[in-house]
């Protein structure tokens, strides 16, 4: 299935189907008998990524690494782990890589800080640029606009 | 035919390059023969590549696989349509759709462009013939489709099962429809930035090729997100995937540059900033070609190992991008600014607009392009997925969709904010309404979904009320505003229905998200489930031959409160020998605005299947409202005042005023 998702991948820019054979991910004999850890461990599932696949979470992917990982966070949940013990237990052993949604720090700094500091800046931006604009270009004509207006009033 | 196709693209080629240079020369030491060389050279441009695309479908369609392109992608036992679409369903066949798209748009305005002036016109077919140079260049040299193989084998190796559908039909012809279609608005911003002054007709242009490739982009992206949730087999229909916001970034960017280019026409401001901005929306469609075309994604390495066709994307992009950015920082300062406005007026309002939209974008951009450059710097790899993007998109989304009513109501220059909110009084209670329904009635649990339905109808409500408003419901008699209705601007209706569209599609995403159910279980043919409130039914696999690949159809019963079959969904499994892959074709029911999805798993020792059953609410309002946007935009576009034409009547009148403030 893998091979194939990477194909398609490398296909075009325009197939929006990036992936494939995502329909087999979490199985049945998988889930625990508990709805409530299961569905912790189905939120937990879809913030981690199979490590195999294009830009795949465990909870999409049908890769082996996938299941195992499905079957590993949910082992450490019934062992009584919190959301957090499951999640650092599992960058500890894969890295950083398998968090779907990378952690703050200092080299996803600018990743998480972009959007805060573009809105901003932007905000800033148009702000001073509103606030500057109106007085001083409505103030004077420019030399050349007093020509013009010049010459168009002595054709009058 | 595939020689002649062969050779139509070289000279196709060669053609590009008189259509770069000779119109520019001309327009530089002011030869009107020198000018008029682009027209003709654009059209015969376009009719090559048309004969060139034509001979690699006439060979697709025959299966003639002594072509590799045709062996690598096709397969005689190929339904003749998929044999057809399977001509794009490649890397080198849909670089040869891109030139085809793009000299096509590039013939349109050679053929309607007859009123822009003389210079103008020169400059903007050359910049669309430097494009042309470098794309007929990059198949040629990388991506040729026409490559023989001799001997010619017998069989095809079959067209990717999952693009064996009507989606890659329809998609991708969508798509770069609305890539390209930006293209024309970046070669007629260059071509101001050449000139060093944007006039009348430059603004008079802008905003209907904005409209008509925002049309697409909306259509191509929509299409692919519903292409994408029927046949991945789990109903999601937007995964935060690379070559996903590739698209997605371009669109964001087109609808700021056709908020902005409103702004500009209507009220000859915010020029420079619509010039940047289309030069920006092109080149995010280029720098998606080059993110998913040179394998960058996967991995950097995988990039390095096989960089040809990457490191021409590279200096395609370089070129463009950072050419035109040079050109604007060069000019930009000599370019007339334009008209002035307070901040609380219809123009603030799509200032603001054009500031979430950009910062969305570069949210879009920098999450998918970060963990190339963690990779490249450091050897380390991190992933930036869908909860990044849901974290940081939506928190943007939500103050732009608040607005979005005010904007229409709000007069230009000098608006009246307490005034547009009285009128909005009416949309604001029923989005109240909307929230405590949802929470009373569906939910008491989830706020989020409280709020994100209120939003959705403050958004339907809002387009309404500016519809009424306009047509002054409540001031006039009922049969006066209805007259008056009927006789609004085709714009304005447009704006009306695209926002509505966009109340939609968010109305379809709460729904799904918020109310959906899911059932993952094994079933025996016989067994019964119940989700959300309904029966369903398990009759079993029956297996079915197709033409080039073979089915496990299961068949499920929809049972009504009586236990009698209302409805029968049928799900299946397809397995292709030539490629060894199984395809999932989900079994869908619509029921109103809802879908019941069904997916078929591995069958079991003891004969029994993995089921998976989706209930998700409202569904189909998420591309039903895409649809709707591409009919407001399309309204837009039929408004008299865009159509073609239009423009020669006031270029007289604009050149007087705009020669006495340049000279």
């Amino acid at each position: 299935m893998n091979r194939a998702r990477t194909a398609l991948l490398s296909l075009s820019l325009m197939f929006v189907l990036a992936l494939s054979g995502a329909a087999q991910a979490v199985k049945p004999d998988e889930m625990l008998a508990d709805p409530a850890l299961e569905a912790r461990a189905r939120a937990l599932s879809e913030g981690l990524r199979c490590m195999v696949c294009q830009n795949q979470s465990i909870d999409e992917s049908d890769a082996d690494l996938a299941r195992d990982l499905r079957i590993l966070v949910r082992e450490r949940l019934k062992a009584g782990d919190t959301d957090k013990q499951v999640i650092d237990y599992i960058v500890s052993r894969y890295g950083e890589f398998v968090l779907l949604k990378p952690r703050f720090e200092l080299r996803t700094l600018l990743l998480w800080g972009a959007p805060v500091l573009l809105l901003l800046a932007g905000g800033l931006f148009v702000f001073r640029a509103s606030r500057a604009g109106r007085p001083a270009e409505a103030e004077a004509l420019s030399e050349q606009e007093k020509a013009a207006i010049e010459i168009l009033l002595k054709r009058e | 035919m595939v020689e002649i196709g062969h050779f139509a693209l070289v000279l196709a080629l060669a053609l590009a390059l008189v259509q770069m240079i000779v119109p520019l020369v001309g327009a530089r030491v002011g030869s009107q023969p020198m000018m008029a060389v682009a027209g003709p050279v654009t059209v015969t441009g376009f009719a090559l590549t048309a004969l060139s695309f034509t001979a690699l479908a006439i060979a697709y369609a025959r299966s003639d696989f002594s072509v590799a392109n045709v062996w690598e992608n096709s397969h005689s036992l190929q339904p003749l349509i998929y044999k057809i679409t399977g001509t794009w369903g490649n890397h080198e066949g849909s670089m040869l759709l891109w030139v085809l798209i793009l000299t096509f748009f590039g013939a349109l305005v050679a053929v309607f462009g007859t009123n822009l002036p003389a210079t103008l016109k020169a400059n903007v077919l050359a910049v669309q013939g430097a494009i042309g140079t470098a794309f007929f260049l990059f198949i040629l040299v990388t991506s040729n489709p026409f490559a023989r193989l001799s001997p010619a084998p017998v069989e095809g190796r079959d067209l990717n099962p999952i693009l064996q559908d009507f989606g890659l039909a329809v998609h991708p012809p969508l798509l770069y429809l609305g890539y390209v279609g930006f293209s024309v608005c970046f070669s007629f911003s260059v071509a101001a930035l050449i000139e060093g002054r944007i006039d009348a007709a430059w603004a008079r242009w802008v905003r209907p090729w904005t409209l008509v490739a925002w049309i697409f982009l909306t259509g191509g992206i929509a299409v692919g997100s519903y292409w994408a949730y029927y046949e991945l087999g789990w109903g999601g229909f937007w995964f935060w995937d690379p070559v996903e916001n590739a698209s997605f970034m371009p669109w964001l960017a087109g609808t700021a540059l056709l908020h902005s280019a409103i702004v500009m026409e209507k009220r000859s401001a915010l020029k420079i900033w619509t010039l940047l901005l289309a030069i920006l929306t092109f080149s995010l469609s280029l720098l998606g070609t080059f993110l998913v075309r040179s394998g960058v994604l996967t991995s950097v390495h995988a990039f390095a190992t096989d960089p040809t066709r990457g490191v021409f994307i590279l200096a395609i992009l370089m070129l463009f991008i950072g050419g035109s950015l040079a050109l604007f920082a060069l000019r930009a300062s000599t370019l007339a600014a334009g008209g002035l406005f307070q901040p609380i007026s219809r123009e603030g309002a799509l200032v603001l607009n054009n500031l979430f939209l950009t910062t969305a974008t570069a949210t879009v951009l920098i999450g998918t392009v970060y963990p190339l450059a963690v990779e490249a710097l450091s050897a380390d790899k991190i992933s930036v997925g869908a909860p990044f993007f849901n974290m940081t998109f939506t928190p943007l989304m939500v103050p732009l969709l608040l607005l979005v009513p005010f904007g229409p109501l709000l007069a230009w220059k000098r608006g009246d904010v307490l005034a547009a909110a009285q009128r909005l009084m009416v949309a604001f209670a029923a989005a109240l309404l909307a929230a405590l329904v949802t929470l009373i009635f569906i939910d008491g649990a989830s706020v989020l979904a409280a709020l994100g339905d209120g939003l959705a109808f403050w958004l339907i409500c809002g387009a309404l009320t500016d519809l009424a408003v306009k047509a002054g419901v409540g001031n006039v008699a009922l049969n006066v505003s209805a007259r008056r209705l009927v006789g609004l601007p085709r714009s304005i209706f447009g704006t009306a229905i695209a926002h509505l569209g966009l109340g939609l599609t968010l109305l379809g995403m709460v729904g799904t998200l918020c109310f959906g159910a899911e059932r993952i279980l094994s079933m025996h043919a016989g067994e019964t489930v119940e989700i959300a409130g309904r029966a369903l039914r398990f009759d079993g696999l029956y297996p079915a031959p197709g033409p080039n690949y073979t089915e496990q159809n299961g068949r499920f019963v929809l049972l009504n409160a009586a236990g009698a079959a209302s409805g029968e969904v049928t799900s299946s499994k397809r397995f292709y020998p030539v490629r060894q892959m199984t395809t999932t074709e989900a079994g869908i029911r619509t029921l109103g605005f809802s879908q019941l999805y069904i997916s078929l798993g591995d069958e079991g020792a003891d004969g029994s299947v993995v089921v998976r059953i989706w209930w998700k609410p409202l569904v189909t309002l998420i591309w039903g409202g895409g649809l709707v946007m591409m009919v407001g935009g399309a309204m837009s576009l039929a408004d008299r005042r865009l159509r073609v034409g239009a423009p020669a009547r006031r270029r007289n009148k604009t050149v007087a005023a705009g020669g006495a403030g340049v000279s």
